[in-house]
């Protein structure tokens, strides 16, 4: 049987722990739209899910490489949604986990950074620019103005200050092993 | 490509990755070899194994085995320069055990 839910995350290692948790109760997710979930039954914790930032997007020949690769090691493509992907494995086949070591899991944050960074940034610009015209011609404008603030500020404290952490973290680890 | 690196100590993965390609092995034979010989220690993940192999082949450490493809899994083996990166790793290691052991452990050199 397929169950639908309706759900937002804005931070993939929840996002990651929820599927995860699902299929620990026998629902195993298996499509992705935006912001709809849709699950099937499985048996409890037949699936490890792991989301990951694609540096290209899902149709790009480096990409397709790679999902090649991560099927040849019996992983399997569940979903996708612009450039995340979210990929399943078998919990019979041991630990599942796609970066293992602190440079490449440094290297996944910084590009999961570089992607929230650009939309922060983009809404830094639509605040700014909706402002000027608000004040100067139309009052509508004030009100983009607002949305592009709120979304700005959410999306620094919600998003880029725990990546940076998370980076921190690894980078000052990174100091003494690898 | 294959120019002459300076070494450097290697990560856990790559050399573990360098020591599986003695014999031509495909990316997950890989991870099965590293589990295997480190008795279930260290697993490498897909991802950062990925980004190993594409960096050891910019580097000319490896290359693609070419032959009966079959399986249409692509296979990689070490090179002469990985070997290289390898005999000076082992020496690296012997020396940081060596200095361990005397200095930790008391042990006579």
């Amino acid at each position: 049987m397929k169950y639908i839910v309706r759900k937002a995350f804005y931070n993939f290692e929840k996002e990651e722990k929820y599927l995860n948790d699902m299929s620990a109760k026998g629902l195993a997710f298996t499509d992705y739209s935006w912001c709809r979930y849709v699950f099937e039954d499985a048996p409890a914790g037949k699936y490890i899910y792991r989301l990951e930032l694609l540096e290209n997007p899902v149709t790009h020949p480096e990409s397709m490489n790679y999902i090649k690769f991560m099927e040849e090691s019996g992983v399997e493509v569940v979903s996708y949604y612009m450039r995340w992907v979210y990929f399943r494995k078998l919990a019979a086949d041991g630990p599942f986990d796609i970066y293992t070591d602190l440079d490449s899991k440094i290297v996944h944050y910084t590009r999961i950074k570089s992607l929230f960074s650009a939309l922060w940034l983009a809404n830094v610009v639509t605040f700014f620019t909706n402002l000027i015209v608000g004040i100067s011609e139309y009052r509508t404008n004030l009100l983009f103005a607002g949305l592009s603030l709120v979304a700005a500020v959410g999306l620094y404290l919600f998003v880029l200050k725990p990546v940076n952490e998370k980076l921190r973290k690894l980078r000052s680890e990174k100091n003494i092993r690898e | 490509m294959s120019e002459r690196t300076e070494y450097g100590p290697l990560t856990e993965a790559v050399y573990y990755i360098l020591l599986s390609l003695y014999k031509p092995l495909h990316g997950y034979g890989i991870m099965q070899n590293v589990k295997e010989i480190s008795n279930g220690r260290v697993t490498l993940g897909a991802g950062t194994m990925y980004g190993a192999l594409n960096t050891l082949l910019e580097k000319g450490w490896i290359v693609p085995e070419i032959g009966d493809d079959d399986s249409r899994k692509k296979e990689y083996r070490i090179t002469d320069l990985g070997k290289e990166n390898v005999e000076y790793e082992i020496k690296r290691l012997e020396e940081l055990i060596k200095n361990g052991k005397i200095v930790a452990r008391g042990e006579q050199a």
